[in-house]
């Protein structure tokens, strides 16, 4: 065992900072036994961290004005101290890249490489949903690809063109991925391809339907409606894709910049259903991985002190009447939490764990038992697995009914016998993004008449689309798809039409 | 593991994203830079301030539900003091924030109302000023020659060694060697391990030989012909070029005989402000000229020029005349843009117009790109008769088209006219 310290003192330096990654490198391989993407670490200014957040974390984009819009946000209340950056960047990319602040002492730098460049590295590499949905290895190019082809695009067609394509397939993106198809892995390289091909083959079927529709119809039996979604794959959760491959008005360049929009937006798609698993993961690992360097003799107690104190802040859980509280969550709060609490379980368990948790309860494996964790849930199940009464106790959960036609909200469970399974239950729906995104679908094409494009909104009431965005956003919708765009919100348990929303293509394009 | 140092890396990689928004908010921000001006002098607006404009302009939309009537749930945490079946009344506003949960990324869609930009002085005027245009650029071409740069003046064959052009070096260089018939670095390995395979094997005596005498030749003119010679050597040369740099002179006349109020006095020195920053995007020097007076005229530095009060009564022709001496002495017709604004509350003695008149058509009008008469009243004062001096002016500015007047009772006019004065329409005419 290495007793000598790594570094001492705050400064750090090139040698100091491959010292401390070997030294954390050996405990997270060796000791935790994670698998991780190999590492690249870069060192970048604060103007630059910036830049990464104005990309939402992508190391490169290619040019729209929103980019510009949200880091001129982040200039703004950086500059005026109201936030600070963060410590860390990470990309989900093969190899894993970990942006560090130059500003960051030495045992910030250490504390960040456990964070970044093996916990977050080793979530990315074996979450299911990750592995699912994002080619970690292709994504560098992807962008690489996707910012040459936008500015090509800009130079033959103009920056104005471009730019209402991108706008429009911006305030569609949330309803542009895929949501059920995770049987098949997101290879983007070799999927360009395929699309492209299968795109091409598309455009020809279609044409010749398009051809078909002012003449003499040969069949006007009950199964035409049938024939005609099948032939359109309808109906199609997927805006951006349906309109990629079915509007009738876009030209080749239109298709495939919407086309660059979805994919990264299906890139970022499993991001925030296991933001709570993920930084809970990477800052158990951090944690445990300081401490380890501390009982080592690795980095000295000052250093340690420092350890402490940044994850205190990390994981600092505002009560639901403080000031600085959103009333939400804190993820690393609770992700911190509930990890410490299923290596607790696992070691050390009470009856209580015993009963709520007899799989794992004393199996004496907790690195083992969180790595299963971490690979095979999201934070729906995550919370509705592993939230134990411990922890409910310790954030003194309760749950409140909001009732609109009550004055006031009701209490109806708190950390109690009674409440325990309730609390889990809800808390575990309100990760679910079910429940919060809407369900919105294409369902038909009126091809006979004016080629209006209908979509549907189930829902129920009281839960509708926010009126004004929906219309900008549908009036964007109409503009991709080139004809009238008519969005219905229909109660899914009774199929009555609850709101109608219609937007007219602009006349010239 | 790689350890990249990405801070050298060039930065501004936003600024493009940064214009385009620009660009695109570009009348709120216009509106909001014109507000910013009302509130602070426009030196220091001009300084990184932040605007505020209404985040409408820059919303980005999406479908996302709302909540507004049935039954919802939520898990909050910190509970001190309720339990099973406590009522609570709602917090004003809505339950922000719980509503979902943390769990959805959320969409600030509709929270925002307002977004702040920080804008760089040049954005700030850029947008301030534009669609403004100088009057009468005629004159542009008077410039000074102070400023010389260098320029390129094709090649030598010496120099510093930072000026070396290494393309036509390197060119010079690899045409000597061709010529010259330099081996190549391959065939001198070629030969190399041909002879080292010779060697080994120990057959051919006779062909090893004559490929030693080969490689000690080839050898011998490598050392002869250098890679690169000093006669390759070719250096970008530099001449330097006196560059003229267009420079104006302007001078701010004022009234501070005791009928000017300090309210006016602002609307003058804010006129003054606004013609010295555009004139500062214009020329590369601008040099200001203070005068002020009463029934005698002097010049003044600006801090006196603004602040310090006096009273006296008003004789306007001795500013006119203080102005064409300054000038004469220091800035010569052929070599300055001159450009000067008055500002008077209007009195003077009635016999004195006459002189004034004469001075400014005689004297000033021949030698100034423009000359600018702002009348300030009270505030909220209705517009009274015509003043003397005004009258006066009237009847010159019908034929001399660089004379321009315009009175100004309101802070909130001061841009108005001034865009008045210079909007483009003065260039074309």
């Amino acid at each position: 065992m290495q007793s000598s310290l790594l570094y001492s003192g705050t400064n750090w330096d090139f040698s100091i900072l491959r010292r401390s990654y070997d030294a954390i490198e050996r405990i997270a391989l060796d000791e935790l036994e994670l698998e991780v993407y190999p590492n690249r670490i870069e060192i970048i200014t604060s103007e630059q961290m910036l830049d990464v957040y104005t990309a939402h974390g992508m190391p490169l984009t290619y040019r729209h004005w929103s980019y510009g819009k949200r880091f001129l946000q982040h200039e703004a209340s950086y500059r005026q101290g109201f936030s600070s950056l963060a410590y860390e960047v990470v990309i989900n990319s093969n190899p894993c890249i970990s942006y560090l602040m130059e500003e960051n002492t030495a045992t910030m730098q250490a504390l960040v490489i456990a964070h970044a460049a093996f916990g977050h590295n080793h979530f990315f590499r074996n979450n299911h949903l990750f592995r699912q949905w994002t080619d970690a290895s292709a994504v560098l190019d992807y962008l690489e690809f996707a910012r040459s082809y936008i500015a090509a695009c800009e130079d033959r067609h103009g920056t104005s063109a471009v730019e209402r394509v991108l706008d429009a397939a911006h305030a569609l993106s949330s309803s542009g991925v895929h949501r059920h198809d995770g049987a098949r892995p997101l290879n983007l390289k070799a999927d360009q391809k395929r699309e492209r091909e299968r795109r091409e083959h598309d455009e020809r079927m279609f044409n010749d339907l398009w051809r078909t529709v002012p003449g003499t119809r040969p069949s006007l039996d009950t199964d035409h409606i049938g024939e005609r979604r099948r032939l359109l794959g309808l109906p199609e959760e997927n805006l951006l894709y349906f309109i990629e491959k079915a509007s009738p008005r876009l030209q080749p360049w239109e298709r495939e910049v919407i086309r660059i929009v979805r994919l990264i937006s299906q890139y970022f798609y499993p991001q925030p259903q296991v933001k709570l698993m993920n930084e809970g993961c990477a800052t158990w690992v951090h944690q445990r991985i300081m401490t380890r360097l501390h009982e080592t003799g690795q980095i000295d107690d000052a250093a340690f002190l420092e350890v402490l104190h940044a994850t205190t802040n990390v994981i600092t859980q505002p009560g639901f009447d403080h000031p600085a509280g959103s009333g939400g969550f804190n993820p690393y709060a609770l992700g911190y939490a509930m990890m410490s609490d299923i290596e607790r379980v696992c070691v050390n368990p009470t009856e209580e764990d015993r009963n709520w948790f007899p799989d794992i309860a004393g199996n004496g494996d907790p690195t083992g038992t969180l790595r299963h964790a971490w690979a095979n849930f999201r934070d729906e199940s995550f919370v509705l697995q592993y939230l134990s009464p411990a922890v409910m106790r310790r954030f003194r959960m309760f749950r409140l009914l909001d009732d609109t036609t009550a004055p006031t909200l009701l209490v109806d469970a708190i950390h109690d016998d009674a409440g325990y399974r309730e609390i889990r239950r809800s808390l575990s729906r309100a990760y679910d993004p079910a429940e919060s995104d809407p369900d919105i679908q294409v369902v038909d094409v009126d091809l006979a008449g004016d080629r209006r494009l209908m979509l549907q909104h189930r829902t129920r009431l009281g839960r509708l689309l926010a009126e004004r965005d929906a219309q900008a956003t549908l009036a964007h919708a109409a503009a991709l798809w080139g004809y009238e765009v008519k969005l219905e919100e229909i109660d899914s348990a009774t199929e009555v039409v609850l709101a109608t929303h219609t937007a007219r293509a602009p006349a010239h394009r | 593991m790689d350890i990249i140092d990405r801070r050298p890396n060039p930065h501004g990689k936003n600024l493009e994203n940064r214009q385009r928004v620009l660009a695109r908010a570009r009348a709120a921000l216009k509106q909001a830079a014109r507000a910013a001006i009302d509130k602070g002098t426009l030196r220091e607006v001009g300084h990184d301030q932040a605007v505020v404009i209404p985040a409408d302009s820059l919303h980005e939309p999406s479908f996302h539900k709302v909540f507004t009537s049935g039954k919802r749930e939520f898990v909050l945490s910190g509970n001190r003091e309720f339990s099973v079946g406590d009522k609570i009344p709602r917090p004003p506003g809505g339950k922000a924030g719980g509503g979902d949960g943390s769990g959805a990324g959320q969409d600030g869609g509709e929270g925002e109302d307002a977004f702040r930009f920080v804008l760089t002085r040049d954005e700030f005027l850029d947008l301030f000023f534009e669609d403004l245009e100088l009057p009468d650029l005629t004159k542009n071409q008077i410039l000074a020659t102070e400023t010389v740069v260098p320029v390129r003046t094709g090649i030598s064959a010496d120099g510093a060694p930072s000026q070396i052009d290494m393309a036509r070096t390197m060119r010079l260089s690899m045409a000597r060697r061709i010529g010259l018939r330099r081996p190549k670095s391959a065939e001198v390995l070629a030969l190399e391990a041909e002879i080292t395979a010779l060697e080994e094997s120990g057959d051919q005596p006779e062909r090893l030989a004559e490929l030693r005498a080969e490689l000690a030749l080839i050898q011998r003119r490598l050392a002869r012909v250098p890679w690169i010679d000093p006669v390759d050597l070719r250096y970008r040369r530099y001449a330097a070029s006196p560059k003229p740099s267009a420079r104006a002179a302007v001078f701010c006349l004022m009234d501070v005989s005791g009928s000017m109020s300090e309210h006016m006095k602002d609307l003058a020195k804010r006129f003054f402000l606004l013609l010295h920053v555009f004139l500062e995007r214009r020329y590369k020097r601008v040099e200001l000229v203070f005068i002020r007076h009463t029934e005698t005229a002097e010049e003044v530095d600006e801090q006196t020029f603004f602040t310090d009060p006096r009273t006296g009564g008003t004789v306007v022709s001795t500013a006119l005349a203080e102005l064409v001496r300054i000038q004469r002495e220091r800035y010569p017709q052929d070599s300055w843009n001159i450009y000067a604004a008055q500002a008077s509350d209007g009195d003077n003695y009635s016999t004195d117009t006459q002189h004034a008149v004469s001075i400014l058509e005689k004297d000033i009008l021949p030698v100034v790109q423009h000359f600018a008469y702002i009348e300030v009243a009270a505030s909220g004062a209705v517009i009274h008769g015509e003043t003397d001096l005004w009258r006066g002016y009237k009847l010159l500015s019908e034929r001399a088209p660089r004379l321009a007047m315009r009175r100004v009772a309101d802070r909130r006019d001061i841009f108005p006219v001034f865009r008045d004065l210079f909007g483009r329409k003065m260039a074309a005419g």
